[in-house]
């Protein structure tokens, strides 16, 4: 008979399941302020301990404090509260869409709507997002139409990729904004390649991709880390933690065992973790790691920690693997209702004015829904068949010619 | 244009070379792609005349190889990307498939990749499993993606030069078997070197050899032989060791596929036996057999054969039983030639 004892599988469990009261009592975080602000220059080796801390500027009397306060003048932070307020607009609208048969799918952003728009104000349009489905605040930051928007959702006559892509799955070259995938982690890649031909060519662009903390597990992003570290390729990095991939906590990828910032140690590369319901922190950490980038210093991985409010997809039901009112209880706020909080702590905002942007949101969203779904919802309007043929090549080829004509058109 | 004798490897050497030259926005790497050249040489040189920025070792991450170069791409500039053997080709495969090959689709035009994923590919080596695949009907099945495999070192700096300028993602084969000689499947008989061909007469500067246009081998009157790779001269082997006045098309590209020189050589022989290294099932050959079926049934005097690999994995000890020699090539053409098998 043997003596070791039998051993056994641990599969980590969230802190709460359905019918529980919300815990977060695990979460260390960091007072607002409390994390120290590196020179961009610093060797990574030397600002380890940023992997594991959390970068915050607003605290709960919404002051910016600390050596990561941005300092923005009031005009970008009430343009950066606005394009929040037009993003969850836009979002729920489509949302309500997608609910009356308008469209097959939709994803909203709720609760991390600081990140997209504070990163899509920095980074320039020649520059080079490489979106997850979150991002949609990129777009709407800077000022891409709303209308296009639900055009590409509604895969009508005027859709800008021609009826062929998933709703919400843009494309946008003109805005910086990447063609989106469905397979998870290849574009983290991607975009430390469009980052190395920037150094290669000796331009003056970089490259920002995101991935979701359950993408990490992809090798895909391992690789992204190894190349983007050998040849400094100047790239930010962004993972979301939003806490959930589809209906896996954050653990399964593994959350518990370290932060996901803390995977640039391993690489040499620096690395940022950051209260991503706080626009000001955001905003402060990618400006570090764009100035990094701009000036040949290479990539910084940068960890946004969040929450995602709203289920997966529309084909998502969150209230089967997690407590009911979690978000309501996340410890980090509501993105939209800090900014908001701040800009009237510091004389330049009221509720008045809030709910009159809120209202100036949805009247936008409206007007472009009005344009959009005259061109025609889905199924109602489409591009022509025999796009359907068509850049599969540059030309086509004969058998796609006989296809076409198969099919009559 | 002034010619030189080449072999495979200093042809395709040449095509990266010219075109590095002439278009700054050519860029070549991959594993041991670098310093050493590759480890078949195919990148000699490339670094020490063009800079570390343009050719340059990458880790051992075919995912990241491919990766890198589709974001490269989308960038404006034309990678030339070389994953060492064929067989490590799967790690990069979703990145091939699900985002080269559909950027430009799924972007409505917006982002393209133009770009060449360079393997050394095929058996006759003794290379095992890891070493000798052929697996190019995963990428002849994938829309967006172009297919090309040469036989010999004339086509092989054309062709190369055609897809470096090519805007779409091209796959580009290297049968290794060929790179130093025509192996023509005897491998008890001592192997010739490419200086005694024709095809290895090769212009120092830059030519063209289209994408998506066959080279018919040798011309005759009883069978088409429908080859490519190193097969080609296996094929041409088999019908000088079965007797028979046979019509060898080398494909060159199988995707986009030559499908006008195909159909006129089988309608004018009435008979046709495929050739190909990989396995038998699902192979490129079912689909040259499908298309021969459909367009030219009514000229066919007997079925189509296939000579193929088994649907063994790769294996190293039994090289010469798997590996379809001019013997079986032989036989599939005698029995098609009296009406089948």
């Amino acid at each position: 008979m043997k003596n070791t004892p039998t051993l056994s599988l641990r599969v980590p469990e969230p802190s709460g399941r359905p019918g529980d009261t919300p815990d977060f009592s695990h979460l260390k975080l960091d007072a607002p302020g409390a994390v120290d602000r590196p020179d961009v220059a610093t060797a990574p080796a030397e600002m380890r301990d940023h992997a594991f801390r959390l970068i915050r500027v607003l605290d709960d009397e919404g002051r910016a404090v600390g050596p990561w306060d941005p300092k923005l003048d009031p005009d970008t932070l009430r343009r950066g509260l606005k394009a929040m307020i037009l993003t969850r607009a836009f979002d729920d609208r489509m949302h309500r869409a997608h609910r009356q048969g308008k469209t097959s799918f939709y994803m909203k952003c709720t609760g991390e709507e600081a990140i997209a728009v504070a990163q899509g104000m920095i980074l320039s349009r020649e520059d080079m997002g490489f979106p997850t489905y979150r991002q949609q605040g990129l777009l709407i930051s800077r000022g891409y139409p709303l209308a296009s928007m639900m055009n590409q959702i509604y895969s009508n006559a005027e859709d800008p990729i021609k009826g062929r892509q998933l709703p919400i799955m843009y494309s946008a070259k003109d805005y910086g904004f990447f063609t989106i995938s469905g397979n998870l982690g290849t574009q983290y890649v991607q975009a430390v390649g469009w980052a190395m031909a920037s150094a290669i060519r000796g331009d003056d662009k970089i490259a920002a991709a995101w991935i979701g903390d359950g993408s990490t597990a992809e090798s895909d992003f391992h690789s992204a880390l190894t190349f983007a570290a050998v040849y400094r390729a100047p790239v930010i990095l962004n993972i979301v933690n939003n806490q959930w991939a589809i209906s896996s906590f954050q653990g399964i990828a593994g959350g518990l065992e370290t932060t996901f910032a803390s995977k640039a140690v391993g690489y040499g590369l620096p690395a940022l973790r950051v209260d991503g319901n706080d626009f000001l922190a955001v905003w402060a950490a990618t400006q570090w790691a764009e100035e990094r980038a701009r000036t040949n210093q290479g990539a910084t991985i940068i960890e946004l920690f969040t929450y995602r409010g709203a289920p997966h997809s529309t084909s998502d039901d969150p209230s089967r693997y997690r407590p009911g009112d979690e978000h309501e209880k996340w410890p980090l706020g509501d993105p939209i209702a800090r900014v908001k909080q701040h800009l009237i702590a510091i004389g330049e905002w009221s509720d008045d004015q809030q709910e009159a942007a809120e209202k100036e949101a949805v009247e936008q969203v409206r007007a472009a829904a009005r344009e959009s779904e005259a061109i025609g919802t889905l199924g109602q309007s489409r591009p022509s068949v025999k796009t359907m043929f068509e850049e599969v090549f540059a030309t086509e080829d004969w058998r796609l010619v006989e296809q076409r004509r198969e099919v009559g058109v | 244009m002034s010619t030189a004798s080449m072999n495979m490897i200093q042809a395709l050497n040449s095509a990266l070379d010219v075109k590095m030259s002439e278009d700054p926005t050519v860029v070549s790497y991959g594993e041991d792609a670098g310093y050493f050249g590759g480890v078949f040489r195919v990148t000699d040189h490339l670094q020490k005349k063009h800079g570390l920025n343009r050719s340059f070792d990458a880790p051992i991450s075919e995912s990241g190889i491919v990766g890198t170069a589709i974001g490269m791409a989308a960038y404006g500039l034309r990678p030339v990307v070389e994953i060492q053997f064929a067989d490590y080709i799967y790690p990069a495969y979703d990145q091939i498939v699900s985002e080269a090959a559909k950027m430009r689709y799924r972007s409505g035009g917006q982002f393209t990749t133009p770009m060449v994923v360079r393997s050394p590919y095929g058996g006759g080596i003794f290379g095992g499993q890891t070493h000798s695949q052929s697996p190019e009907s995963l990428f002849t099945h994938i829309a967006g993606l172009k297919v090309v495999i040469p036989s010999n070192p004339y086509d092989a700096k054309g062709l190369l030069t055609a897809a470096i300028e090519d805007d779409d993602p091209v796959i580009f084969f290297e049968p290794k078997r060929l790179y130093n000689g025509p192996f023509d499947g005897w491998h008890e008989k001592p192997v010739s070197p490419w200086k005694a061909q024709e095809l290895a007469q090769v212009p120092t500067g830059k030519y063209i050899e289209p994408i998506g246009k066959a080279r018919v081998m040798k011309e005759g009157s009883d069978v088409t032989i429908l080859a490519y790779g190193t097969m080609v001269w296996v094929a041409l082997a088999g019908a000088e060791h079965a007797g028979v006045d046979a019509e060898v098309i080398d494909l060159r590209t199988l995707v986009p596929l030559d499908i006008e020189t195909i159909e006129a050589s089988v309608k004018k022989t009435g008979r046709c036996v495929i050739v190909h290294e990989a396995p038998k099932t699902s192979g490129f050959g079912a689909e040259l057999s499908a298309l021969v079926q459909e367009r030219c049934f009514y000229h066919l005097e007997a079925p189509v054969a296939r000579v193929t690999g088994w649907d063994t994995p790769y294996p190293h000890a039994f090289e010469w039983e798997y590996f379809p020699g001019p013997q079986r090539v032989a036989d599939a053409l005698k029995a098609v030639m009296s009406g089948g098998r």
